[in-house]
């Protein structure tokens, strides 16, 4: 079957998807998108967390021809997604859905890198979704919302400490410019 | 593989119809699990994100209609006062990911002892609105859950909506696990007062091959509360009563021994959930009793 949705504001097809692929499937193989991570394909461990409508969802459990006209947005395009959010105009250099691509980061992104919140990095472009959508609805959180926002994501390498030290940084930078 | 995408209920109802094999998928959080794993190769999948009513609820005069598909997260935010069992267990539910997705339909549709909605929708009593081309009815929630993974459902139903009374009182939702966030429940237990019938309900998940209602000891509790006139006079449940109460609920299970823990585990769990849910509760009607009795 075909599949026609957005993905990082950009109009995507895909061609030839079995009836049974997920949407996470349909970023990696399909479209070239390998920034969300496949792990357990069972909704276990968040790597594969996008937005879905706005909405952060495991996309190893959303089948492809149920984003038929929606709109995704994966880490690839969380720079562009923030940016905009924050009254910017899109980077324009970018190809395709890969709009991440020497861009400048988002601020949560800036935020892991500059809180040693990665290591094998595995994790992050789960969290950083999960991450950023939180700030955004919640731009001042205690440590227990982080841990409640974050709670889908599972880390094995950095025992978590120094997420939630990129989380705090990212709010903290967020409130001084708000 | 098949992908059927109903734009509206009815169409829905006239596929089933067609295809009663066809599997339904809301959230897909169990769904796509069986297909990712290979477990489930359905002849057709029918997506029902489609169907906006599903995922819409209307709170009424006594109950609340509640869309098959209504996520979690949803459930959480805006019911919380009309359906604060349900709320509690919907919270307890894996993750913030998976509460976007998944709902009541879903777990009503695999029907698992586990599913956290079960003893929630127990206590609080509510009725399951099914409908095919043949028409609708609702199924009672104490008629609906049938055997392992096994439900009432006729092949070529679907579950439109769910009516849940409004809570009239005190209701608590508590699981056992061995973390706080994504674990499937040891085992679970909901309790609901509804002290404008003078009656209390409870349920009990992953103690049974089905999510049960400790009938007997629900039984214990109205006459002995009865009797006491603790419903009027607001009294301590005392340690003797809640002691009993929670022998009767562990004495309700019929567990299992399983990776997630034994039989005689569970039997205690149950009881230990069952005496504190009673004590929160009952502490709770006590204090909403002391402010409406202040204010008059
Ligand atoms: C990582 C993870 C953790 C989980 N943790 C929990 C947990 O803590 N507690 C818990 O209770 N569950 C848990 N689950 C299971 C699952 O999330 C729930 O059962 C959820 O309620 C399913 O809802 P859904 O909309 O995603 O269902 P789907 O996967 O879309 O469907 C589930 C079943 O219901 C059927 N169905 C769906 N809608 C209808 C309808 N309208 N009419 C008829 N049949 C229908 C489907 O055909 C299917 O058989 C977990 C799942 C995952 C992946
Ligand atoms: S790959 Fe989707 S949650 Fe692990
Ligand atoms: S950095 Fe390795 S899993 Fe998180």
């Amino acid at each position: 079957m075909r599949i026609d949705f957005t993905v990082n504001g950009r109009p995507q097809e895909a061609d030839d998807v079995w009836e049974g692929e997920s949407l996470l499937y349909v970023l990696r193989e399909r479209l070239g998108l390998p920034g969300s991570k496949n792990a357990c394909e069972q909704g276990e461990c968040g790597s594969c967390t996008v937005r879905l409508d706005g909405v952060p969802v495991c996309a190893c459990l959303v089948a492809a021809g149920q984003v038929q006209g929606r709109d995704v947005v994966t880490v690839e395009g969380l720079a562009d997604f923030a940016r905009q959010r924050s009254g910017g105009s899109p980077e324009v250099t970018g190809t395709g859905s890969r709009t991440g691509e020497g861009g400048a980061l988002a601020p949560i992104q800036q935020a892991f890198l500059d809180a040693g919140a990665v290591q094998c990095g595995f994790c992050t472009p789960g969290l950083l979704v999960a991450a950023d959508e939180m700030l955004e609805r919640n731009p001042d959180p205690t440590d227990a919302d982080i841990r409640e926002a974050l709670s889908g994501n599972l880390c094995r390498c950095t025992g978590y400490e120094k997420i939630m030290d990129a989380v705090r940084l990212a709010a903290a930078r967020q409130s001084e410019e708000g | 593989m098949d992908f059927l995408r109903p734009a509206s209920w009815e169409e829905a109802l006239a596929a089933k119809a067609e295809h009663p094999a066809a599997v339904p998928i809301a959230g897909g959080t169990d769904v796509m699990v069986e297909i990712n794993f290979d477990h489930r190769r359905p002849e057709h999948l029918m997506d029902l994100n489609r169907i906006g009513d599903l995922e819409e609820w209307e709170v009424g005069e006594d109950s609340v209609r509640l869309g098959a598909s209504v996520p979690y997260s949803r459930i959480m935010e805006h019911l919380r006062t009309e359906l604060p069992g349900l709320a509690l267990a919907a919270h307890t539910v894996a993750s913030p990911q998976i509460r976007n997705r998944g709902g009541v339909g879903g777990n009503l549709g695999t029907s698992s002892p586990a599913g956290d909605a079960h003893p929630a929708l127990l206590a609080a009593g509510a009725e399951v609105e099914a409908e095919s081309v043949r028409g609708s009815r609702r199924i009672p929630i104490d008629a609906f859950y049938t055997g392992v993974k096994r439900n009432a459902l006729a092949p070529d139903e679907l579950i439109r909506a769910v009516h849940i009374e409004k809570a009239g009182g005190p209701q608590q939702y508590s699981k056992v696990g061995t973390r706080n966030a994504m674990v499937i429940a040891v085992c679970a237990f909901g309790l609901a007062l509804h002290p404008e019938t003078r009656t209390v309900r409870t349920g009990i998940g992953s103690a049974a091959p089905t999510p049960v209602r400790a009938r007997t000891a629900e039984e214990f509790l109205e006459a002995a509360l009865e009797e006491g006139g603790f419903w009027d006079n607001g009294k301590i449940i005392t340690p003797s009563l809640a002691g009993r109460f929670a022998d009767l609920c562990a004495a309700a299970c019929s567990p299992i021994d399983d990776v997630r823990g034994t039989a005689g585990y569970r039997r205690h769990a149950v009881g230990v959930m069952a005496r504190r849910t009673l004590t929160w509760t009952w502490e709770s009607y006590r204090g909403a009793r002391r402010t409406t009795e202040g204010a008059a």
